[in-house]
């Protein structure tokens, strides 16, 4: 027991001081003395959850179906194309039924060399050796093309991280917030943005799809076949955006979003709000191309499957840029422009989950949870103090640095406080008193039976250490399954509680033994006040 | 300076006299409750059934009714209006919302402009708004959490000590989780994710004051080879009881404390672990203890770790 090693004394000094100066940054955030902190000097801080800073939680999921009715579009636009290269495959009767694209070929002889341009169309998978389409032969004429599994899934996959991506160009086109945007189980996101009040904009911004599409107006189709909801081949119907009835256009895209360079809002010569779009190279090359070859004729401006506008083309459109009008506000064309510039989403987001908390009421939040920590850390070391005189003191001196060295660590490794971390925090506190009154109690337990002071007091320590522990093996294992399976706020009281104990351990047990240990060396005592 | 002693010196509490008294009325208390739970359920919050929930602060006092009026007529629904603490702060709760677009287009996006529009100065404090799939979800995950949490335990007690030790902490969880669920389905609190946190929680302090009172029963069991279980048992658990009480005060004091002063928002975690600590104290006494004595545990349970310590004599 005495036997307390220079070295032992020198490791926990260093340890605990490494603790406080990691804590004191996240001490003194926010107050006048931040600014005091020298520059040079690690700056490790505690990030405070959304439910104490304030801010939005959003979680989005993607809607599959829509993934996969564009994709099959897109596949029967690329089927389209890749046919017209070849004027002797002739064919009829496309489909897109049942989540499969099928067609008939007329002339049986060419068959073969339709598959064979099918599946140049297909794209291997990485390290599955499979191809994100099936091509197949029915009824010896009839070509059907089929998603795979794997290739929705990849499909999927890629969509996710675009959609993440392109999710945080536009909550953050600058990249300096401190934002979340995260893919979560495979076709979700999750945004979470500090400080904001108010969401509904921030859904606005992030919800929509902005898929712009540019398609000339099918002036063939019947008017009242359109009501009916008919187009006539390669056509579509598609309904205003202000609920005006629909419009037939054309299925082939003159020009899409990706091909959007830079998007501003603007106003018209009327002083509405519209925004003004510039296409890229290729883009104003297409764009030009077919205004050209379409003076007099309307084109329908299209926003996720809705028609904005369909202005005639009065001359060509050589510059590759364009005006986009609509009903509007300033914020509205605003966030549109944002949402165009950035890409559109690849798939449509839902919003499935939305928590936000004011800022006021987090910081009302801190305040009580720091004033309660306070408070209760004061009574438990009264108690500890008149129930064991000096080994109190010195579990008071213990309990102390275990709450700087949770700081500490907590910000070493940029852990998020939350308010069930606070919670987790003042347990902690509880468990570590726990340990010495374990030891404390063995001690007056070993005194009693009448071993010698320094006997009680090694015996004291030796045997309760087991029963420590254990206990804190226990708690590791709740903690650890509520840090891996709980989310945001079960999480922050999880990861108190795992680096509670850890600290606990350390100072209620070891800081402790040296106390007594340098204590007793100095002092000689001859019987023991516990 | 005297120091305070909660537990005389020489304590000797014959605590198995009354074990099957305890057991009856334990026993009778865990079925009470789970049937209660089963029958009235728990008052599940948004993140286990979805729906909506919007704090606001008023600068005026605002009445409860006045309130349900202009919100069930601007949802055409049933609102749940609590006040919290005063009435100028109110807790809305408003049902799942439906549709595929689930979340977006919440109810809780149309009060937070109507709301300020009607009260000056009203202040939307948060805005929850979850659908159901998610809460499913969170439902699952959390059953799963604290399932895998009570067998994860229960092993390593296992593989620390005996297999009758295991089966006793397991019972002594099941009985701590449903005295607790009783009382949340009694009380009507609401259950929501922290709650959960609080669950795991209980469970650790519990298994903590269990593993304290084993560890000491098994010292004794090599100590004593030639006493009965009972007052073995009972030797123990009197050796303990100054820790018990001690460590069961001091965290009963940091909770009450938070539980009196704490934010609200934390309010069910404090009491859940609160009521835990209490239930968790009285259980590793009166369920963890006897069970050793109906599942067998006799001097020799530890027989083989004895024969490895007799090869290494012992040095403490």
């Amino acid at each position: 027991m005495l036997e307390f090693p220079r070295w032992k004394v020198w490791l926990i000094g260093i340890v605990i001081a490494i603790g406080v100066f990691l804590s004191i940054p996240s001490l003194i955030a926010k107050s006048p003395l931040e600014n005091h902190w020298p520059s040079w000097l690690p700056n490790y801080k505690i990030s405070l959850g959304l439910d104490l800073a304030g801010g939005s939680h959003l979680l989005m999921e993607a809607d599959a179906s829509d993934m996969q009715r564009h994709r099959l579009q897109q596949m029967q636009d690329s089927v389209e194309t890749e046919l017209r290269h070849d004027p002797a495959i002739q064919v009829g009767d496309m489909s897109t039924a049942g989540g499969r694209l099928s067609f008939l070929v007329r002339d049986p002889l060419q068959v073969d060399a339709a598959v064979e341009r099918m599946r140049n169309l297909t794209k291997p998978l990485a390290l599955t050796g499979n191809r994100d389409w099936d091509v197949q032969v029915v009824d010896s004429t009839r070509i059907v093309l089929t998603p795979t599994p794997a290739g929705t899934a990849q499909a999927l996959k890629d969509a996710m991280s675009t959609a993440r991506d392109v999710v945080r160009k536009r909550i953050d086109p600058t990249g300096t917030k401190e934002i979340t945007v995260v893919t979560e189980g495979g076709n979700r996101v999750l945004v979470e943005v500090p400080g904001v009040e108010n969401p509904e904009a921030l859904k606005k911004l992030i919800g929509q799809t902005a898929r712009l599409e540019f398609k000339l107006v099918d002036l063939s189709a019947n008017p009242a076949d359109v009501k009916a909801g008919h187009a006539p081949p390669g056509s579509e119907v598609v309904p205003m955006a202000d609920g005006t009835g629909a419009i037939a256009v054309k299925r082939r895209v003159m020009v899409g979003g990706e091909q959007i360079s830079n998007a501003v809002q603007s106003f018209d010569e009327n002083g509405r709000p519209d925004i003004n779009i510039t296409f890229d190279s290729a883009g104003a090359r297409r764009f030009g191309r077919t205004t050209q070859e379409n003076v007099g004729k309307p084109f329908a401006i299209i926003l996720d499957g809705r028609v904005l506008s369909y202005p005639t083309i009065e001359s060509p459109i050589l510059g590759g840029n364009a005006q986009i009008t609509g009903n509007f506000t300033v914020q509205s064309a605003h966030d549109l422009a944002v949402s165009l510039k950035s890409g559109a989403l690849p798939v449509t987001l839902n919003f499935i989950e939305e928590r936000t908390i004011s800022a006021e009421l987090g910081q009302d939040s801190i305040h009580k949870g720091i004033i309660a920590s306070i408070v209760s850390v004061i009574a438990v070391i009264i108690f500890m103090l008149v129930t064991y005189g000096r080994f109190g003191v010195y579990a008071t001196i213990a309990l102390i640095v275990n709450a700087f060295l949770i700081l500490g660590v907590m910000a070493m490794f940029n852990a998020t406080l939350t308010l069930p971390g606070i919670a987790g925090f003042i347990l902690t506190i509880g468990a570590a008193v726990d340990a010495n009154v374990l030891i404390n109690e063995r001690i007056r337990e070993e005194i009693r039976r009448g071993r010698r002071l320094i006997d009680a007091v090694e015996t004291g320590y030796h045997e309760a250490f087991r029963a420590i522990f254990d206990a804190n093996v226990t708690h590791v294992i709740s903690a650890s399954i509520m840090a891996y399976f709980g989310t945001g706020p079960v999480r922050g009281f999880a990861v108190v509680l795992l680096i509670g104990v850890v600290t606990s351990v350390f100072t209620a047990v070891y800081f402790t033994r040296m106390l007594v240990a340098l204590w007793i060396r100095r002092t000689r005592p001859r019987e023991l006040h516990i | 300076m005297k120091l305070l002693k909660l537990v005389p010196e020489g304590t000797n509490i014959d605590f198995m006299r009354w074990r099957t008294v305890a057991l009856v009325i334990s026993t009778l208390l865990t079925i009470a409750s789970i049937s209660y739970t089963v029958y009235r359920g728990l008052n599940l919050g948004i993140d286990f059934v979805g729906g909506e929930v919007v704090r606001v602060e008023f600068a005026q006092p605002v009445s409860t009714d006045q309130l349900r009026g202009q919100v069930n007529a601007l949802c055409g629904c049933e609102a749940g209006i609590t006040t919290l603490g005063s009435d100028r702060t109110y807790q809305i709760r408003l049902p799942k919302p439906s549709g595929p677009q689930s979340a977006s287009d919440a109810m809780v996006s149309k009060l937070r402009i109507v709301i300020p529009q009607e009260h000056a100065g009203a202040r939307v404090d948060s805005g929850e708004a979850v659908s159901g799939k998610v809460s499913e979800e969170l439902a699952d995950s959390s059953a799963l959490a604290i399932a895998l949490a009570m067998l994860g335990i229960a092993v390593y007690i296992w593989f620390r000590f005996e297999w009758q030790f295991g089966v006793g902490a397991l019972l002594t969880l099941a009985h701590d989780i449903s005295m607790t669920l009783g009382f949340f389905a009694f009380t009507r609190l609401p259950v929501d994710l922290n709650v959960v946190a609080a669950f795991l929680t209980i469970l650790g302090y519990s298994l903590n004051d269990t593993v304290v009172i084993y560890d000491r029963i098994r010292e004794d069991l090599r100590k004593y080879r030639r006493m009965a279980i009972l007052p073995l048992i009972n030797v123990s658990l009197n050796e303990t009881l100054a820790r018990t009480v001690v460590t069961s005060i001091t965290v009963l004091i940091a909770l009450g404390i938070l539980l009196l002063i704490g934010p609200e928002v934390i309010r069910g975690l404090a009491i859940a672990i609160f009521l835990g600590v209490l239930i968790g104290t009285y259980s590793s006494i009166y369920i963890s203890a006897p069970v050793l004595v109906w599942l067998g545990v006799k001097p020799d349970s530890f027989l083989k770790t004895d024969e490895k310590d007799s090869a290494q004599p012992e040095t403490a």
